[in-house]
């Protein structure tokens, strides 16, 4: 059978479909074209399938009496009724799935799901590349050898090897690194970081090799080959990530966003498929940026970030370092009343405002402000939530119009003529240390400059803990700052029917 | 087509994607990764192949079964991703004035 890309017709179909993917990307530069974006990207996804679906349609030998028919010299076939059905199947119960999914998910679990996608995209590329190798040909990327001595055999292409072991490997990486990252999103797993013993030196062993397992399938297609790098990439995935602690999720995700779309690039290779590889270039660096961007706002290179160990026991501050400063605690009416006299009020929220779901109260309070005549806004830290954006989607949720919501650097500037800053869930994000501390392990992290508004206004839930990064925060501890000690969305509530 | 030819695409298309990621809105990012969550199952295209394919022997018929799994996997993400992307698009309104 011959490749895909020989049919010109559906080349040009899955360059087509690439080419909506591309769209599909273009639409998110702003909400108001998203959606059509997002159409875009399903036009492309039915063109692929449907293209492939043609091209390569389950075919039987057609057989007449006893023997097959030939028709010019070569076998006639026909269409397949039952393996269709099959793959209709397939797709309609994967469908199934996925809507029943997507429909019930609450926003503020949408970190674990976009993790568990992510292993779903890793597992089917192990998969493809598994039934790659196992029937060569059907990919067109094996050829007949007749050696002058012993029987013929089939040989992989030496790039195809190479491309299927790449491909393999950043699929099982993505796919255990997703199981481990959605365990920990979703709590099943706690979200301190697991520290093993020469750890690093256990990874780059393995890493070297998997690489050296690619390099020697060149040589020698055995199939111990290609399952030992599948189970030494699923090892990988799965040390890499049990390190990490639960802040750096952001990065974890965007990392594995972006394994998945090379994992997917390189099965593109294999399959010399144009619409796998666009895709795969555009998902890789759209993950590859994601993490840049995220890493940029906690100040973090990768390197240190996939090396893992942040936000541990042992990060300091939290134990024995506890001095007693004197702090004021305000109640819900306080709150409500400064709050109602002021002139312009910022929200910083975080991931506690995600974990209280207090995203809905928290509109109601911002609405009943509104009515007195506050100037209300919403003030958002790359890395606020578990995910890139988490806090816009959970605001969104609540009805917050978007062009309430400002990004850290529009925004920064406004706080030194603002009369309150109202912090929620949010707490190494507002922390001065990472503009003055050098000793400071979130130092040079930028963050909002919440010290400079007239009054700050921090619920917390206690005054115990600390922020992930597990250093004290001296706004706490500020003559203007009024701590509001309860669960955030219960704060909320209270201020909300003191406000009237 | 050989493999510079695919190469070339692979390399501009990365910078295509470099320049589109840029463009979108960090307030769009949680959408951002769920639609390319979507896109990048379109791998269902191999497992679409796998399956469809007439394998010989035992071999063959794994990698059919393994075709096939790869195809339900796959669809729940396409649907499923592109699904809960539209009900995020579709809850991001501007202020009514």
């Amino acid at each position: 059978m011959e490749g895909l890309a020989q049919n010109p017709w559906a080349a040009l179909a899955y360059l087509i479909a690439g080419v909506c993917f591309i769209l599909a990307l273009r639409g998110l530069s702003s909400p108001t074209s998203s959606q059509r974006g997002n159409r875009f990207g399903m036009i492309g996804m039915t063109i692929a399938v449907v293209t492939t679906l043609v091209v390569h349609a389950p075919m039987r030998n057609m057989v007449v009496g006893n023997g097959p028919v030939f028709i010019d010299g070569e076998r006639a076939t026909l269409l397949d009724p039952t393996a269709l059905v099959e793959i209709l199947v397939a797709i309609g119960i994967g469908a199934a799935i996925g809507i029943v999914t997507a429909r019930r998910i609450a926003m503020t679990a949408m970190p674990q799901l976009v993790a568990a996608f992510h292993s779903l995209v890793g597992l089917a590329a192990v998969l493809v590349a598994a039934a790659a190798f196992l029937n060569p040909l059907a990919f067109g990327i094996a050829d007949m050898v007749h050696p002058m001595i012993g029987d013929p055999f089939l040989a992989i292409r030496k790039v195809s090897r190479i491309e299927m072991g790449l491909g393999v490997a950043i699929g099982a990486i993505t796919f255990s690194g997703s199981v481990i990252a959605f365990l920990k999103l979703n709590g099943n797993m706690g979200g301190k970081p697991i520290m093993l013993p020469g750890r690093h030196v256990i990874n780059l062993a393995l890493l070297a090799g998997i690489l050296g397992l690619i390099g020697y399938f060149t040589q020698d297609q055995s199939p111990w080959i290609f399952w030992t790098i599948t189970g030494l990439s699923f090892l990988i995935g799965f040390l890499l990530i049990i390190p990490i602690g639960g802040a750096d999720m952001p990065v974890v995700v965007s990392m594995l966003n972006s394994y998945s779309g090379w994992a997917a690039a390189a099965m593109g290779f294999t399959l010399h498929n144009t619409a796998m590889i666009i895709t795969g270039a555009l998902v890789g660096s759209s993950g590859a940026i994601l993490s840049y961007i995220m890493c940029r706002a906690m100040n973090r290179s990768f390197i240190s970030v996939i090396a893992g160990g942040f936000g541990g026991d042992s990060g300091g501050g939290g134990g024995e370092a506890k001095e007693q400063r004197p702090w004021k605690r305000g109640s819900a009416e306080d709150a409500a009343f400064l709050m109602s006299q002021a002139e312009q009020v910022i929200i910083i929220p975080g991931y506690g405002m995600a974990v209280a779901q207090a995203q809905h109260v928290l509109r109601e309070m911002a609405d009943k402000l509104k009515e007195e005549g506050v100037r209300v806004k919403y003030a958002i830290h790359p890395v606020a939530g578990r995910m890139p954006g988490h806090m816009n989607v959970l605001l969104a949720e609540a009805n917050v119009p978007y062009d309430e919501v400002f990004e850290l650097e529009d925004i920064n500037s406004e706080f030194a003529q603002t009369d309150v800053a109202f912090v929620i869930g949010a707490n190494d994000v507002v922390n001065p240390a990472a503009k003055t501390d050098k000793s400071s392990p979130i130092y040079g992290m930028p963050v909002f400059d919440v010290n400079k508004a007239k009054t700050v206004l921090f619920i917390k839930r206690s005054m115990g803990g600390v922020g992930y990064a597990g250093v004290d925060n001296d706004v706490f501890y500020q003559d203007n700052t009024m701590m509001l000690l309860a669960d955030a969305k219960k704060m909320v509530e209270e201020i909300v029917k003191a406000l009237g | 087509m050989d493999f510079i030819g695919i190469l070339s695409i692979f390399v501009m298309a990365c910078f295509v994607g470099y320049y589109v990621v840029w463009s979108v809105t960090p307030a769009l990012h949680t959408p951002l990764m769920a639609v390319t969550n979507a896109i990048s199952s379109v791998i269902i295209v191999g497992a679409l192949i796998a399956a469809a394919a007439g394998g010989l022997g035992a071999t063959g018929a794994t990698s059919k079964w393994l075709g096939l799994l790869g195809v339900v996997l796959a669809g729940v993400n396409i649907f499923g991703g592109f699904a809960v992307t539209a009900r995020m698009l579709a809850m991001y309104k501007k202020k009514v004035r």
